[in-house]
């Protein structure tokens, strides 16, 4: 088949791969439509929140924001996802290990349960526990007799943004450590290093990327969840209002500037988010689990 | 499959050198079962509970049946229209360069990072009469804002990435000699994209509509305010499941919620047996 006669025909078949490609009104087109598409769904959704922000100014921007109920929204915002991410963080690690490195029975089934909170309505993430936890269920009475409150209180919110950002840790941590192997480890193991300094000093510096990058999705979504933590939270101000609750609120008021400037908050953590994705995914796209998004 | 003799017994791991499998399966099992397992047995022993006359009357009552049916009926309108324009996207995405290429990319995730609230907020504000796009439409006749197309938009919006991003890897993985094995077979462009670039695509664009449309059913914070929530119009199922709850119904809350988790599963299994099978077909 290698018929060195072919070479001379090279220019063919650089021809050829411009058939690769759909002419260019064609490609003009599918551009355009894609462009148009995103322009309308994704860009002036986000224009829009900060134009309307800023729609009475600087003063009024600053102004609404600086109120006492917005700060403490605010406050319990980071208070959540301080604690609910780190939860998150542990678990992952502790999951990949055990399904990445080990063989055993129901490995797959376990892959799925712990996916199982992606495929759930948030606002059946909160109902869970408003049945475990409110006065008409299982646990109510007894707790409301040790005096502990966790419905419409900040144990209750920060419940339910553990269950629904459960899974953004360990799928990221899962194919990644999959991919890597258990050679580090155990050549680590056989040098004489005990487990804690295996973890400690072979598996995490492998897996650091991939951790930070699944720490940015899991704390993205603990700010932002809605609808299992308004179900969960009672929407009593100033006390467990976090900052997308407090949004509706202002935005119910009739509030636009309030409402949209505590948006823009959360719409540049959005975008702080996606900067800091983009950058992981370009310098260390090679220590990132081999599929991308979720 | 031959037993030796080391396979014989019942084994639950396969022997390894690595310590702390106990440990690490131990603390994952636990904590995903406090956490997820045994809050979502609560709601299906509740719901078991109340005993299938009141369960049925529950589900079947008319605003109940509608709001499901506008939850599924607009998820899978939005997710059809993610199949479309995320290939689409995906396609410019991975085989034109541009300038801001990257930036692009970047931005297809922002509906996994963009809190829902600010999206739904954002795309009332859009799409009300006096908005951009809404006082553009509005001389069309075109109602978006407060009806069932504005529950559209949202779930366009909120279920737009995975498509994207599920296509996206396929594409690049395509072996670009098929595709001039094709052209030099003499196929148009046209038949290359359709006879033989799109089946190898199929799986991954199943998956991507899946997952769309999943996250369409159940989605509520970007949903309730651009739809207005006119009962058996544009009540979603998980506004009346809040709206059940608010009135301390718990078990109608529960009844739904029920439905909604049942059907989802029931639908996720079924697109899997599909994938498995487009896989076999075309794989």
């Amino acid at each position: 088949m290698a018929d060195p006669e072919i070479k001379s025909y090279e220019p063919v078949h650089e021809n050829l791969s411009a058939a690769v490609t759909e002419s260019r009104s064609a490609r003009t087109v599918l551009m355009t439509i894609a462009f148009v598409f995103l322009g309308i769904f994704l860009l002036l959704p986000l224009v829009i929140v900060f134009k309307e922000a800023f729609a009475k100014g600087v003063g009024a921007y600053f102004a609404s924001l600086n109120d006492h109920d917005t700060l403490s929204a605010i406050h319990l915002t980071l208070l959540v996802a301080v604690i609910a991410v780190p939860l998150n963080v542990v678990f992952g690690i502790a999951a990949a290990w055990a399904i990445a490195k080990f063989e055993f029975k129901g490995k797959a089934f376990l892959t799925t349960l712990i996916d199982l909170p992606f495929s759930v309505s948030p606002v059946i993430s909160g109902l869970v526990y408003v049945l475990l936890f409110g006065a008409q269920a299982v646990l109510g009475p007894w707790l409301k007799s040790h005096g502990i409150e966790i419905l419409f209180a900040v144990p209750g919110i920060v419940l339910a943004t553990v269950f629904v950002t459960f899974p953004f840790v360990a799928r990221e941590l899962i194919p990644l450590m999959q991919e890597q192997g258990n050679g580090d480890e155990e050549a680590a193991l056989s040098l004489g290093a005990n487990g804690w300094q295996v973890f400690r000093y072979v598996t995490l510096p492998n897996i650091k990327w991939g951790l930070l990058y699944g720490v940015l999705l899991c704390n993205a979504r603990a700010m932002g969840e809605f609808g299992a933590v308004s179900v969960v939270s009672g929407h009593i101000r100033g006390m467990t209002n976090t900052m997308p609750l407090h949004v509706e609120i202002l935005y119910n008021e009739y509030n636009a500037v309030g409402a949209f400037a505590v948006a823009s908050l959360l719409a540049g953590l959005a975008l702080v988010t996606l900067i800091l994705k983009t950058i992981l995914e370009m310098r260390y796209g090679a220590e990132l689990a081999a599929t991308r998004g979720h | 499959m031959t037993t030796t003799p080391a396979q014989a017994g019942w084994r639950f791991k396969q022997p390894s050198v690595i310590p702390g499998f106990g440990l690490t399966l131990g603390f994952s099992l636990v904590y995903l079962t406090l956490i997820i397992l045994i809050p979502l047995a609560g709601l299906v022993w509740r719901s078991a509970s109340l005993g299938w006359v009141d369960f049925w009357r529950i589900v079947t009552a008319d605003r109940t049946l509608k709001a499901l049916e506008i939850s599924f009926g607009t998820a899978l309108i939005a997710a059809l229209i993610n199949v479309v324009f995320g290939t689409i996207v995906a396609w410019v995405l991975v085989r034109y360069k541009f300038p801001g290429r990257r930036v692009v990319d970047a931005m297809v995730d922002l509906p996994f990072a963009l809190p829902t609230a600010v999206a739904g907020i954002a795309l009332t504000t859009l799409y009300a009469p006096n908005g951009w796009l809404g006082s553009l439409l509005m001389p069309l006749g075109i109602k978006v804002a407060y009806t069932p197309l504005g529950i559209i938009v949202a779930l366009v919006f909120v279920s737009l990435p995975f498509v994207v991003r599920t296509v996206e890897p396929i594409i690049e993985e395509i072996d670009k000699e098929v595709e001039e094995a094709a052209a030099t077979l003499g196929a148009s462009r046209f038949q290359t994209i359709t006879r033989v670039l799109f089946p190898g695509l199929a799986p991954a664009i199943i998956t991507g509509f899946a997952l769309a449309f999943a996250r369409g059913v159940g989605e509520y914070g970007s949903v309730i305010f651009i739809a207005g929530n006119l009962p058996k119009v544009t009540e979603i199922a998980p506004l009346l499941i809040v709206i059940r709850l608010e009135e301390f119904n718990y078990p109608a809350a529960t009844a739904i919620a029920a439905v909604m988790l049942a059907i989802s599963f029931a639908m996720l299994l079924v697109i899997n047996l599909l994938q498995t099978w487009s896989r076999k077909r075309y794989g």
